[in-house]
């Protein structure tokens, strides 16, 4: 099929807006699904695909920061600690993304995938008890306040090593396959340093924009970031994801999240049946 | 300078007010959570820089996408201006050419007029706001003698240009 420059760079803005304002109203971040449509969608090369979707990446989170930053909600110190853990393994997995075959990228993602899409159905307590008071995270200056109803909230960052671990982790997973990895980062803070959801959400966002970069460097170098094709998906997702955080209102966010999950396990799947067909 | 200085004794005097009100809230709120008062604790020390670091991040930011995604944008409107009959092909992988891979030879594309120099241009200056927002942040600390939260910045900021630097050579 023939597609022009014009033809094929309107296509990407239309479908990157979906993705940018989907992926900021479930709250799963655009990149991931950029990646899978880019190259499903209009077989375009992974690299590629992975390369634009880090740009777009960058360019929301650090978007939507300065509103969340006012608002009181995102946490500045752990932010900034928890960047330690993400950038490196954002090297380590820009570094493996460099020798590993693109069949096994293209499997990873579809894994990440599915498992995002199952992260996304599970429920998000809200937890407001203190606990036990951790020395380490007093020790670091990590704990902080919140808005509420009822005025600020103070709430203790638990078992911190171990969440700065999984960061790590997510760390790999947006070097390696140019997503944010918003669903792993939510859930380390979320699940293992308790956090309330919505500064987990905030701070998450906070973080991803530092860990993009952290790759950014390598993939520019080796020529990944394909303007032709950057410029499209960056000037949809922004807009979209704009708009999404301004509809993002409970129960739209609560219908529209098993469809986006659907979206996501049939990319999913479509991947891996390329790879298995041979079509990549 | 003399205006860092100004700038920075403005914000301290909001901070007082600010510190006071959310000693109020605290107080206000003693009995339903366990730490109030720890909070109103650290929130004097802590919040004399806070909102500095807060307004200055924040800024950076916003200027920094707003700066990138306009030359981006003009950048695109020239691309298919120029290019936007020739056929699209992304399916295969070539190499990039080289001067779009390294800052200067982006620099020097997009002084040239060349489209996709102006987009990479924009893209490079993208990727480098996150970096600027850690190197502003490393400062603040360092201004405030925060040794802690110094050096968690300047591990990130020197990790942050190992990656840039390490990729090309």
């Amino acid at each position: 099929m023939y597609v022009n420059v014009l033809e094929f760079s309107l296509l990407v803005w239309i479908g990157s807006f979906a993705a940018g304002f989907l992926g900021s109203l479930t709250g799963l971040g655009g990149g991931v699904v950029i990646v899978p449509f880019l190259t499903s969608v209009f077989g375009v090369d992974i690299r590629y695909a992975i390369g634009a979707s880090l740009v777009s990446v960058i360019a929301t989170s650090s978007s939507a920061a300065p509103t969340y930053i006012k608002q009181g909600y995102t946490n500045l110190h752990l932010g900034m600690f928890l960047e330690v853990a993400t950038t490196i393994g954002a090297l380590i997995g820009a570094a493996i993304a460099t020798f590993i075959s693109l069949k096994a990228l293209a499997l990873v993602l579809a894994i990440v995938l599915i498992y995002s899409a199952y992260l996304s159905q599970q429920p998000r307590p809200e937890y407001c008890e203190s606990g036990a008071v951790e020395s380490l995270s007093d020790t670091l200056r990590l704990n902080g306040t919140c808005p509420t109803s009822e005025g600020l909230m103070t709430y203790q960052i638990h078992s911190f090593p171990f969440g700065f671990g999984l960061m790590a982790v997510a760390g790999v997973l947006s070097g390696l396959l140019g997503i944010g990895s918003g669903a792993f980062k939510v859930l380390a803070m979320d699940r293992i340093m308790r956090l309330p959801f919505k500064v987990s959400t905030t701070t998450s966002n906070f973080t991803i924009g530092v860990t993009a970069a952290a790759s950014a460097g390598v993939y520019l170098a080796r020529g990944y970031i394909d303007p032709g094709l950057s410029m499209p998906v960056m000037l949809g997702v922004l807009p979209g994801a704009l708009l999404g955080t301004k509809v993002l209102i409970g129960a739209k966010a609560e219908i529209l999240r098993p469809i986006f999950s659907l979206l996501l396990v049939a990319m999913a799947l479509r991947m891996v049946y390329n790879i298995f067909a041979g079509g990549l | 300078m003399n205006f860092f200085n100004l700038r920075a004794k403005v914000s301290w005097s909001e901070e007082v007010r600010d510190s006071s009100r959310v000693i109020e809230q605290s107080v206000d709120t003693v009995g339903k959570f366990s730490n109030s008062q720890i909070a109103g604790k650290t929130n004097l020390t802590s919040s004399s820089y806070e909102s500095t670091l807060k307004r200055f991040v924040s800024s950076l930011l916003k200027y920094g996408v707003l700066l990138a995604s306009t030359i981006v944008f003009v950048g695109g409107i020239l691309y298919l201006i120029i290019c936007g009959t020739e056929p699209a092909n992304y399916q295969f992988f070539r190499e990039e050419p080289s001067e779009l891979c390294s800052p200067v030879g982006v620099i020097t594309a997009a002084l040239s007029g060349n489209p996709l120099g102006i987009i990479q241009l924009g893209l490079f200056l993208l990727i480098a706001t996150p970096v600027l927002r850690v190197a502003l942040s490393f400062l603040i600390f360092l201004w405030q003698r925060d040794l802690l939260y110094g050096i968690v910045t300047l591990f990130v900021l020197s990790e942050l240009i190992y990656s840039f630097i390490g990729a090309y050579f």
